[in-house]
């Protein structure tokens, strides 16, 4: 007797996908000035999804234009609550096509419908509705009594929680009064242009939200803008410092969200199966696609061989295939560039002698895929311990004293999160108060809130999204 | 890593006392042998559960879509696994033949339809059990018999081993006994033990011992894992989770940590224990996430009436209705499936 779940698709005939897509500039779709576009594709099945606009300088300053006059007129003029009643507005519908959003989502980025579904969905509503309340109590911001905009605001997003991330950008800076031009990335740029609708349906005034599609170049010519006020990036650490190079001097805000290495630390005293499902969740999470993954397990020692056993088993069952099956637990990789960096990366933990492991798993014949892996015997000093992989797959490396620990989580140039697995108390206090990283979990691990700031240090970034440290970081302070 | 390395019999205080049974557990030996020490050191060093993180383990395994071929196989494989139950005072003969009957042939217009897993009454009901089940071609259906003062459990050691026998010598072949809770939750280990212990020696070849934890008692999962541990120790064949008398009865949380005991004490010893939830499973959809439950934490080797039952009454009709939708194509009314 076998109990093999069979196939169960969600369908895709929700999902409404134009053959070519404009930019939203003005409360409008319009085209791009050049006839320049790109395809992007399903990276499941290498299909083309659509073609997209690449917005050439001229468009950008168009959106920035867009933008700007709906600052002026009417977004910073307009009483407080009732931009909290559009935020309010846009939330709700967020709910009410989430299904149709978790689709899109799953076929633009690759992520399992289970996460689009019950993670990315849920939350970028949740983001709108805990913003669209702060925007009548500013004055608590932690801004001080006279909080301000900042004015027009360039943000740019990363393929991985496409929809999430713009929800992370969008919500607060309308909530605080600013308008903005959001470029998403060039592989997933369908749920933006979605939201872009949502945006029309809840009667946004015209400029209020702007969305360029393109590349790097686009993305460079929104942060070189000179009547950008401010610009919120998330991405990779060397873009990120190249932004920051960009707008030094010419006085334009930043807040910045990078790469990680994040550490899993794990206790001999840690509840061991809860462990395992958190290590799990830590780096086979969207693919391991995640800036905060715990992609450095430490673990105690004298625990090692069981929780690798225990983990390995735990891996064998993990579910690799179709993102559209509602069974499916690890996806595709969201494209083949960054497939090829994963395999690169990786080939360097055999290389640099650290062994290898993943379970017999089939992987689709076409798309982008990588199977879970695991390297035990890692040190510090190998790439697979420095490097941000961003993929699925596990450093491994050992400790020997609560001390060890710390300096081996703290022993990189990043700093955005960190776990810690223990039944004492006192341990994780002590761990927390060490560790140098944005945000640190105990006995979880990529657990998410609106409500809770998110952000680096060192080479992790600059301030913090959401939760009130968010929101500050989107206002000025001080006299008028 | 602990190692088992044998099980010994010997009496204790003048009277049998069975298994003993020793562990290598790092550097040195271990032994349960109904000591207070020995037990508590044997509990202590299990690791913990950390409630939230088991809560939102068994919620994303709820989440699974369960479709088509595989819901089929599923369901027939919960049918077989039933223990079709019926422990009311107003229990009759006629009760507990047409129980039996449906036992054999749930759906009567359906001979593809398995026979359930087992009957499980009291103990004074066990012989007209056997005695129907013999008669209609039912001789492969065990008779399951709840003993030990079932549901509270307290009573003497002497009336539980009395129930005990009665239902033994009525024909049972299944004994589903309950733990002392009260001494579990005092610190009473060895009385939890012994008692364990000394039904197992009544049971010996004669018939299998789920051993009831109670869980909705127990409460914490913490104590759910070391009372699993405890009984599988004593010499249970089955770590059942509830009498259905107390609620909450079968969680999801819960059997996920039973489970995860079972698998852990696979990897121990090379036994496999078997999981009986019980209480609170009454639709297809409950039965198919308990399924799910035992395929992804113990394995599928768990996915047979010999190590995974589930205790209902209701359970069987919605089983059969759903089954019944996946033939036709359409919902039957709650009259197109039998009473019993």
């Amino acid at each position: 007797m076998t109990f093999e779940y069979s196939p169960a698709p969600e369908s895709t005939s929700i999902v409404d996908i134009s053959a070519q897509y404009g930019l939203f500039i003005n409360g409008k779709f319009v085209d791009a000035k050049g006839s320049k576009t790109f395809n992007t594709i399903n990276p499941a099945t290498e299909k083309v999804l659509s073609k997209i606009a690449h917005a050439q300088a001229s468009d950008v300053d168009k959106a920035v234009a867009a933008a700007r006059a709906a600052y002026t007129k009417v977004w910073s003029k307009m009483a407080p609550q009732e931009r909290g009643k559009y935020l309010f507005r846009i939330a709700r519908i967020m709910q009410e096509r989430a299904r149709e959003f978790a689709v899109l989502e799953t076929m633009d980025n690759g992520k399992p419908i289970r996460e689009t579904r019950d993670i990315d969905i849920p939350l970028a509503a949740a983001h709108f509705f805990y913003h669209a309340g702060w925007a009548d109590k500013l004055k608590y911001a932690g801004a001080g009594d006279n909080p301000r905009p900042h004015g027009v605001v360039g943000q740019i997003i990363p393929w991985n929680f496409p929809l999430l991330m713009l929800s992370w950008k969008i919500a607060p800076a309308l909530a605080t009064g600013n308008t903005v031009v959001l470029k998403p990335a060039e592989t997933t740029p369908l749920t933006a242009l979605l939201f872009a609708e949502v945006c029309q349906q809840a009667g946004l005034p015209a400029g209020v939200v702007n969305i360029v599609t393109g590349d790097g170049a686009t993305g460079s010519a929104l942060v070189n803008h000179p009547d950008i006020d401010k610009i919120a990036f998330t991405g990779s650490t060397g873009v990120g410092k190249g932004i920051a190079r960009a707008i030094a001097g010419t006085g334009k805000s930043a807040t910045l969200e990078l790469g990680g290495k994040g550490a899993n630390i794990v206790f001999d005293d840690s509840p061991i199966d809860q462990t395992v499902e958190g290590i799990v969740s830590g780096i086979f999470f969207n693919q391991g696609h995640v800036c905060c993954a715990g992609s450095r397990l430490l673990v105690q020692e004298n625990v090692h061989d069981e929780l690798i056993e225990k983990l390995k088993r735990r891996i064998s069952q993990i579910r690799v295939g179709d993102p559209l099956d509602k069974n499916t637990d690890l996806g595709a990789i969201n494209s083949a560039a960054q497939l090829a960096r994963i395999e690169e990366i990786s080939s360097s933990g055999d290389s640099e002698g650290a062994l290898r492991w993943s379970p017999e798993c089939a992987l689709p014949e076409k798309g982008f895929w990588y199977p879970p892996t695991i390297f035990t015997g890692v040190t510090q000093a190998n790439r697979i311990a420095q490097e941000e992989i961003f993929g699925p797959v596990l450093s491994v490396l050992t400790f020997r004293t609560p001390q060890e620990a710390i300096d081996k989580a703290n022993n990189t140039p990043y700093g955005l999160s960190a776990g810690v697995w223990s039944e004492k108390g006192s341990r994780i206090l002590w761990a927390a108060k060490q560790l140098k990283a944005g945000v640190i979990w105990a006995n979880t691990f990529n657990k998410f809130d609106p409500a809770s700031p998110f952000g680096g240090y060192k080479e992790s970034g600059w301030g913090r999204e959401g939760g009130r440290h968010g929101l500050a970081a989107y206002l000025k302070g001080g006299e008028k | 890593m602990l190692t088992k390395i044998g099980t010994f019999t010997r009496t204790m205080h003048g009277n049998p006392f069975s298994p003993l049974t020793f562990f290598r557990y790092n550097s040195y030996v271990q032994l349960v042998d109904g000591t207070d020490t020995s037990i508590r050191r044997f509990l202590k060093q299990l690791p913990g559960v950390d409630q939230v993180g088991a809560e939102s383990r068994a919620a994303m395994l709820a989440t699974r879509s369960i479709k088509t071929t595989s819901k089929k196989w599923a369901i027939d494989c919960a049918i077989s696994m039933i223990d079709l139950t019926t422990l009311e005072g107003s229990d009759t003969d006629g009760k507990v033949r047409a129980l039996c009957t449906k036992a054999v042939h749930p759906d009567p217009t359906d001979p593809s339809v398995p026979s359930v897993g087992a009957i499980c009454v009291y103990n004074d009901k066990v012989a007209t059990a056997r005695k129907h089940l013999d008669t209609i071609g039912g001789k492969s259906i065990p008779v399951a018999a709840v003993s030990t003062a079932f549901p509270s459990g307290r009573a003497s050691l002497e009336v539980k081993k009395q129930d005990t026998l009665d239902a033994l010598n009525n024909g049972a072949t299944e004994i589903d006994m309950v733990i002392d809770r009260g001494a579990f939750l005092s610190g009473d280990l060895v009385k939890v033990f012994t008692e364990i212990v000394y039904i197992k020696e009544l049971c010996a070849d004669r018939a299998h011992l789920k051993v009831i934890l109670e869980t909705g008692e127990l409460v914490t999962l913490d104590n759910v894992r070391r009372a699993s541990h405890l009984a599988m120790a004593a010499g249970a064949d089955f770590i059942k989770t509830s009498t259905g008398k107390i609620s909450p009865a079968a969680t999801a949380p819960v059997v996920l940590v039973m489970l995860e005991a079972v698998r852990d004490w696979y990897a121990m010893t090379g036994i496999r224990i078997g999981v009986k939830p019980a209480g609170g499973i009454r639709t297809t959809k409950d039965a198919i996430k308990q399924l799910v439950l035992v395929r992804e934490t113990a394995g599928e080797e768990w996915l047979t009436p010999k190590l995974f039952r589930i205790g209902a009454s209701a359970l069987l009709n919605d089983l059969l209705m759903q089954r019944m939708k996946l033939r036709n194509g359409n919902y039957a009314g709650p009259n197109y499936v039998t009473l019993d």
